[in-house]
């Protein structure tokens, strides 16, 4: 606890390790976004890309992937974590063409994240960074300690927020604690459920506006939102979750999905 | 021994058959007051398990809370500011150039100055505060329900009344010390653990000490709480007036 002084002991605040811009977390502060649905089927994009994607359940097992899958995995990161079983052999290929790593049930008891929790899973994200071309981290909601720490591990992060005012000050929240606690300065931000064209502009528009005028006073330098895309409110994505399958799967021309493929193609460029 | 199954409630022994005679002893011997009444009472025994709670908790050296004592406030505190949102701040603080001291003037010196430290930090904190040594030269303060606002006030207070007090480690010698100081808040209704919360004062005072020592450092506050300003600002478009 108050062991030796160790300036590189805390990830989770001060300045945040180099992550790898191939790791990123994707993060909501509110819940029910439609945060792990979008990290799906964005995996399930950038896959038609050709891009090696690794979904991981960073929210420890309420991250609800594998209902979104529709999968039953037998292995997970729990046995990994209890040394149970090995890391590839809890890598699950999907026929989607990528891959995820649940959290397992087990992991609900580490909801509070020990040292060593921390620890394997900082060596998890190491070994499997090297052999994918993007590792989402499927993060909690909220901004729980373990939110924090998982977020701190990647390199890039993409807020997902709808044109509502909770999730709007959720997500402000969210931005200003990564922030000013682990320095970050640069947020892709994907806009969900639009009801117009144009909307996701004008919600980045607005949390830029808040940003520059509260939180970037304070800071060594500004921090600056990049709209990823916006996602427009679409019937086919509640009928995809529903059948529990990827909406990219099942209807690939609907708009939504058009939307999220568009944003696929950004990050790729990006 | 197995212990008593948690809903019965025990009956408390015979006082006579029980052996008590070190924790008494041990108690006579840490000046603490032995319970008063009939030793054959329940009331009696009571204070005796009381009296040794106290002593449990409390630092042999300087008399106040130890690190267990800390260890359970401060997970009792986490908790608390989560579920009510009230601000409550985390300062530690460490005696600066302290193996100097013990080197320079001895290690009864070095007691002295631990002690002096000690009732500087009680006299300039409020009676709901917590002060503990947790460490060698090292102590901890939780303030309950302290505003961000007064933070720096109240780590600064505390810093420069040990800064001007004297210590006497001799008949004619006195010396004086400084202590850098790191502090953070807990996250307001934010689940967190005892352990983060004391690392991150523990990286504010990592700073306080390379920057220069005899300083105060605080994390920056309140971040993820959003103001109505702020809010007022964000739904300012009329973009968001049919979700109302």
């Amino acid at each position: 606890m108050t062991a030796p002084l160790n300036p590189s002991a805390g990830p989770v605040t001060g300045t945040f390790p180099a992550a790898s811009s191939r790791i990123m977390a994707v993060t909501s502060g509110k819940g029910g976004v439609g945060k792990t649905f979008i990290s799906a089927n964005l995996a399930a994009a950038l896959a038609r890309q050709g891009r090696r994607v690794l979904v991981l359940d960073a929210d420890l097992g309420l991250a609800n992937l594998d209902v979104l899958l529709n999968l039953f995995p037998k292995i997970t990161l729990h046995d990994v974590f209890t040394g149970k079983s090995t890391l590839a052999d809890a890598i699950l290929p999907v026929a989607a063409g990528f891959s995820v790593l649940l959290a397992g049930s087990g992991m609900v008891e580490y909801s509070r994240m020990t040292a060593e929790i921390r620890e394997q899973l900082q060596q998890v994200i190491a070994e499997v960074e090297p052999k994918f071309d993007h590792v989402l981290l499927d993060t909690g909601a909220g901004i729980s300690d373990v939110v924090l720490y998982t977020v701190s591990l990647a390199g890039e992060v993409l807020v997902v927020v709808t044109p509502e005012p909770t999730s709007l000050t959720d997500a402000y929240a969210t931005i200003k604690v990564l922030a000013t606690l682990q320095g970050r300065r640069r947020f892709n931000l994907l806009v969900n459920q639009t009801r117009k064209m144009g909307e996701g502009r004008a919600v980045r528009q607005q949390l830029q506006q808040v940003i520059d005028r509260y939180v970037n006073p304070g800071l060594d330098s500004p921090v600056r939102l990049e709209l990823a895309g916006e996602v427009p409110s679409d019937t086919a994505v509640r009928e995809s979750v529903l059948r529990r399958q990827l909406l990219l799967d099942v209807q690939p021309g609907s708009p939504a999905a058009v939307a999220i493929g568009n944003v696929a193609t950004k990050l790729v460029g990006a | 021994m197995s212990p008593p199954p948690a809903s019965a409630k025990p009956t408390p022994p015979d006082a006579q058959v029980l052996r008590l005679e070190r924790a008494l002893q041990l108690l006579g011997h840490s000046g603490q007051p032995l319970p008063p009444g009939d030793p054959t009472s329940p009331g009696w025994l009571q204070g005796l398990i009381d009296a040794l709670v106290d002593l449990s908790s409390r630092d042999a050296l300087t008399g106040l809370a130890n690190r267990r004592a800390f260890d359970l406030s401060l997970a009792r505190e986490i908790d608390r500011v989560a579920r009510s949102g009230e601000p409550a701040l985390l300062l530690v603080l460490d005696i600066d150039h302290f193996k100097r001291i013990n080197d320079n003037h001895g290690h009864a010196a070095g007691d002295q100055v631990i002690r002096a430290v000690a009732s500087a930090l009680i006299d300039s904190v409020r009676p709901m505060d917590l002060v503990a040594r947790i460490g060698g030269e090292e102590f901890a303060i939780i303030l309950p329900n302290c505003a961000s606002a007064f933070g720096e006030t109240v780590a600064e207070r505390v810093r420069r009344r040990v800064e001007r007090m004297p210590v006497a480690v001799g008949p004619a010698q006195q010396i004086s010390c400084t202590i850098s100081i790191g502090g953070a808040f807990a996250p307001q209704w934010v689940r967190s653990t005892p352990g983060l919360w004391v690392e991150r004062a523990d990286q504010q005072l990592y700073l306080s000490k390379t920057q220069g020592r005899n300083l105060v450092r605080l994390e920056p506050t309140a971040v993820s709480v959003v103001s109505t300003e702020e809010r007022r600002l964000l739904f300012e478009t009329s973009q968001f007036l049919d979700y109302e």
